[in-house]
């Protein structure tokens, strides 16, 4: 291991490293029930939702893609951990607090990566509730750009 | 875990030579005496600041009473542009420098601006070169300096000083370049380029941190940067960082000795970098110029990825490389020098600089490309841009009803043309 690499690590977690190196759900759903995709090439994020809800609406399946830092790879990893297997409803309740928690944290500079995994989330469920033509209480038309 | 290192970051800084290590460590605990003292134990000291001197003045056809002794290039950056501007405050108010300089003279810039200074910030052709035909369009009546840079520490763009220089003495404007990344690399040589101030740094050149120099025209009265004693001609006080200085010293001269061979060396590698990483890898993108870089420099963009992921990747197969990706630096905005040479944030972001010593091999440079080949596929597979781009279809943001032919897509990704000069 290198001292560079101890430093990374002092930034990140280990469960951020964790999520980094071995991300969880990453890909693409054929025939999804709802995709989101949210971010800012400005700053250098954008990260895609796919969901696969079953008719009871519980999302049966999630997969994500992310162009961006290993906080971002990091937050849209464990946000799909954290919906799967939920009501959309359960789903909606997924904040970007708990994300950065179930991370043990993220620096202050990349809070707005948590942020933005929680609005692709949002983002997949509003199409996917297009889609169903339902409306999922609580649920607003996703940002596109976020900047926090 | 990983196999040995491979060091690619040396524009960031440099590993010590053995033989500048050894001439530093007598400093430390034998000729330690301040060589400012009036004793003959003192003289040891002063003898060795003197030959470091010279030597760092012999470098760049400088004499050795027009170099002062500073902590680094930063500080070298910030007294010159400052020193300047106060002392002819009175003659104009105006500064002219470039979009891509160091922060160290930017901000220095932005400071100026506060304190009623105008500033011209050039802009840069697509390599990252600085127009001299520009330059001259820029210079006014109150025109009192022109800093310019001699080549650029993100992407290694050689900037063409010595016409600048002498645009710059033709029209009776004062000029200074910060070298903090030629010095010691590319020949410089104050008269013949027209340099009225300059700025190295000695980590950049094998040197230890902490210890830089600015050269300043015999004939200038240089504005004091710290008072409170007669160090550097009561230009510098503080007692002076013997061991250092003896090291930038050391430093210089074995420069000088090794720089046409050791130049060769690293271009030499940079190039078969280069070459390997253009074809082998789809959608990269060398920044700033084929010829006209520094011999050790070499800098790239990789498209729909990002820098930060692909450098802590590399770190963890033993490659330290940079990025002037915003996340490293924990701002938002992606390097103001790759923007400056119009690249789009998105292609910006996903950049990553790899600066070779003579000490690096073949065999590195080759683990290198590999890893990097393996990495690249990897956040790309991971890359929501990249997906859009094969499956041709512009990005939008927010819901998304577009992949209804996932199949069609499927079998566009297997066409996608993949382009061997390393242009997209």
């Amino acid at each position: 291991m290198t001292d560079n690499g101890k430093a990374e690590r002092k930034m990140y977690s280990e469960k951020v490293m964790d999520h980094f190196n071995n991300p969880r759900n990453m890909g693409e759903i054929e025939n999804p029930s709802g995709v989101g995709t949210v971010g800012n090439a400005k700053c250098g994020d954008i990260m895609r939702i796919y969901l696969d809800v079953d008719e009871a609406g519980i999302i049966r399946d999630v997969k994500f893609k992310t162009f961006g830092c290993g906080a971002a790879v990091a937050t849209s990893s464990m946000a799909t951990e954290l919906v799967k297997g939920k009501t959309v409803e359960e789903a909606l309740q997924v904040t970007n607090k708990a994300v950065m928690e179930a991370l043990d944290g993220l620096p202050p500079v990349k809070v707005h990566c948590s942020l933005l995994a929680e609005e692709a989330i949002h983002a997949a469920l509003w199409d996917y509730a297009n889609r169903q033509g339902i409306v999922i209480e609580g649920l607003k038309e996703p940002v596109a750009d976020i900047t926090a | 875990m990983t196999d040995k290192r491979i060091y690619l970051d040396n524009a960031a800084t440099t590993r010590v030579a053995e033989e500048v290590l050894q001439e530093m460590l007598p400093c430390f605990r034998e000729s330690y005496a301040n060589p400012s003292a009036i004793y003959g134990f003192a003289g040891e000291a002063k003898k060795a600041v003197g030959i470091a001197r010279e030597r760092a003045a012999s470098l760049i056809g400088a004499k050795p009473n027009e170099i002062y002794f500073t902590a680094g290039g930063s500080e070298s950056d910030n007294w010159a542009v400052r020193a300047v501007a106060e002392g002819l405050g009175g003659k104009g108010r105006h500064i002219i420098t470039s979009k891509i300089e160091h922060h160290a003279v930017l901000h220095t810039c932005q400071y100026l601006e506060k304190q009623g200074y105008e500033v011209t910030y050039l802009d840069t052709d697509e390599e990252g070169k600085v127009s001299p035909e520009a330059l001259e369009k820029a210079i006014r009546p109150d025109t009192i300096l022109i800093s310019v840079m001699a080549a650029n520490n993100e992407i290694g763009t050689i900037e063409p000083i010595a016409r600048i220089g002498g645009i710059a003495h033709e029209r009776g404007v004062l000029f200074h370049t910060d070298a903090v990344q030629a010095y010691g690399h590319i020949p410089l040589h104050v008269e013949e380029m027209h340099i009225d101030l300059l700025s190295a740094s000695g980590h950049k050149l094998y040197g230890p941190k902490g210890v830089g120099i600015l050269y300043c025209r015999e004939n200038l009265r240089l504005a004091p940067l710290l008072h409170g004693g007669a160090q550097e001609r009561g230009r510098r006080a503080g007692t002076l960082n013997v061991p250092g200085i003896v090291g930038f010293g050391k430093a210089a001269a074995l420069a000088g000795e090794t720089m046409q061979e050791r130049g060769a060396r690293e271009m030499a590698l940079r190039d078969y970098l280069i070459d390997r990483v253009l074809a082998e890898i789809p959608y990269a993108r060398l920044n700033g110029p084929r010829q006209d870089r520094l011999p050790g420099s070499a800098h790239f963009c990789f498209r729909f990825i990002e820098g930060e992921s692909l450098l802590i990747l590399l770190d963890q197969k033993g490659i330290c490389g940079s990025s002037g990706s915003a996340c490293t630096s924990g701002a938002l905005d992606p390097s103001h020098v790759l923007l400056a040479i119009g690249l789009p944030h998105e292609i910006a972001h996903g950049s990553l600089r790899l600066t070779l010593s003579a000490e690096n091999t073949r065999e590195e440079i080759d683990r290198t490309v590999e890893t990097l080949k393996e990495i690249v596929g990897r956040l790309r597979d991971m890359s929501p841009l990249y997906e859009d781009f094969v499956s041709g279809i512009e990005l939008h943001f927010g819901t998304d009803e577009r992949r209804k032919n996932d199949r069609q897509r499927k079998g566009r990704e297997k066409n996608v043309q993949r382009k061997s000069d390393g242009s997209f």
